[in-house]
């Protein structure tokens, strides 16, 4: 089993709903995020090309923030989920320096927060709430082992790229253009 | 001309200043850790070469700076946590892959054993010293019976300790100042010559100051050696590596590297450490003093450039 998520940059139109599901249904901190929105234009004006990127943890397959870590707190759990045993996390930062995509921040509780994927709604079979809440059916979630998942499906016929693949990490957060 | 604009929706000022998470507690410590494993390893190098006489210094006063420096470097790592409470898990596992797992229980041998280690010159010292208690004495006379094992552990112990400054900041793949090798040994020269130069500070005996401003004047060229092959690497290196490399050519470190840490904290103080090998006459808190300063604002330039650096994405 392998869960992973692939965002349609060419249907997302950066509403930053995935956002605010993601801080409701995981009682995120307010002034704080675990998914975020990217805005990236590039060419000469006036042609100019805009994208937008859905962003959150990538839970990577070699993932630099549980080797580093130093009590086992952040671990990978069934499904290569990526995730933070509170009660095991010293908040040394650790974690927070090896991640190249920033994905974690320091809960104002003390212990390293982040994405999990919904991990509590998936082992009920359902999706992720960012996933669910999306006006445009821009994000897919799913067993990449399953090719009858919605994110195998997505993935089949398109083009896609990931975030900073010479990091090593193996990212599986895959962007569709 | 082409242009690219990149616009995060993550303008959250509750995370983004949190990203950059390490400040003095960790800069503090890196110098602190040093510095006690460079005392720690020339106090037991002397020991294990039979010069305990000629090193008094080296081997019994200035050791009594080690434990404290660890004490006070414990203490500011423990302030940088921010879960504190939970500080003892790292004491339930050993990971292997981690740095920061070895390092603390390096730090958690190495801070009782330094204390040992004083405690067992304590009557040397201090002629009128009383244990008070029996087992006290006994364990002393134990220490005493097996110093060279026990300077031999210390060793390799320091070692470690002082390596681990640079390691723990080089296996952060995602910051490429920090990910490279070269800061292991870097790191291990630095902290080794801060040592030294607390050593000298404390030394009264005039041969004893000679053999160990010889040893750092050693020290001293092969950090600017391991400095100029760091920059080499970056210079040769991707895009992430030369713009970690601009930081220090130009960039906003530019000052505090090459005055403060290179020219004032290790050309300087070598010069007047020559100088005074040669007969003239240098006040010997001068090149210590600098010493010192400049491994401290290495450190403080290492962590906070390190943690600007990263992929560009």
């Amino acid at each position: 089993m392998r869960y992973a998520m692939a965002i349609d940059t060419n249907k997302c139109v950066g509403c930053a709903d995935c956002v605010v599901a993601c801080q409701t249904e995981n009682l995120v901190p307010h002034g704080y995020c675990r998914d975020w929105i990217v805005e990236k234009v590039d060419g000469t004006y006036p042609n100019l090309d805009m994208i937008f990127q859905s962003e959150r943890c990538n839970h990577c397959d070699n993932a630099p923030c549980v080797r580093c870590c130093p009590t086992g707190s952040s671990h990978i759990a069934e499904g290569g989920i990526v995730l933070v045993t509170h009660d095991e996390c010293i908040g040394c930062g650790a974690c927070i320096e090896s991640c190249p995509y920033d994905a974690r921040y320091v809960h104002p509780d003390g212990y390293v927060d982040k994405c999990t994927f919904c991990i509590h709604r998936v082992d009920k079979g359902e999706n992720p709430a960012c996933v669910d809440v999306c006006p445009t059916y821009c994000l897919h979630f799913g067993d990449l082992d399953d090719p009858n998942s919605d994110v195998s499906k997505a993935l089949k016929d398109r083009n896609w790229y990931v975030l900073a693949p010479e990091a090593g990490t193996d990212p599986q957060l895959y962007f569709l253009r | 001309m082409k242009e690219e604009l990149i616009v995060s929706g993550k303008h959250l000022p509750k995370i983004y200043p949190d990203l950059h998470l390490w400040h003095w507690e960790i800069s503090l410590y890196l110098f602190l850790g040093g510095l006690a494993g460079g005392i720690i390893f020339f106090a037991a190098y002397f020991v294990i070469m039979g010069k305990e006489k000629a090193m008094p210094t080296a081997v019994k006063w200035a050791s009594i700076v080690a434990p404290l420096a660890l004490v006070i470097g414990l203490g500011s790592l423990f302030i940088d946590l921010n879960h504190k409470l939970y500080f003892w898990r790292l004491y339930t596992t050993i990971r292997f892959q981690s740095p920061m797992s070895w390092g603390a229980w390096t730090l958690l041998l190495i801070t009782p054993l330094s204390i040992v280690w004083v405690a067992s010159y304590m009557k040397e010292m201090f002629p009128s010293w009383d244990w008070k208690f029996k087992f006290l004495n006994k364990f002393e006379a134990f220490v005493i019976k097996f110093r060279k094992p026990f300077a031999w552990i210390m060793l390799i112990l320091s070692l470690i300790l002082a390596v681990y400054t640079g390691i723990l900041l080089s296996a952060f793949n995602a910051r490429p100042l920090w990910n490279v090798s070269i800061l292991g040994p870097l790191f291990l020269v630095s902290g080794y010559s801060t040592g030294l130069a607390t050593i000298m500070w404390i030394s009264q005996n005039e041969s004893e100051r000679k053999v160990l401003s010889r040893i750092d004047l050693i020290l001293i060229a092969v950090e600017l050696f391991l400095i100029i092959h760091l920059f080499m690497g970056f210079m040769a290196g991707t895009q992430v590596k030369q713009e970690a490399f601009n930081l220090f050519l130009g960039g906003p470190f530019t000052v505090s590297f090459w005055v403060f840490v290179v020219l004032i904290g290790l050309i300087f103080p070598a010069v007047l450490e020559i100088f005074e090998l040669r007969g003239y006459h240098v006040p010997k808190w001068v090149p210590s003093l600098l010493l010192l300063f400049g491994g401290l604002v290495f450190r403080f330039v290492m962590v906070e450039a390190g943690q600007i650096t990263r992929y560009l994405y």
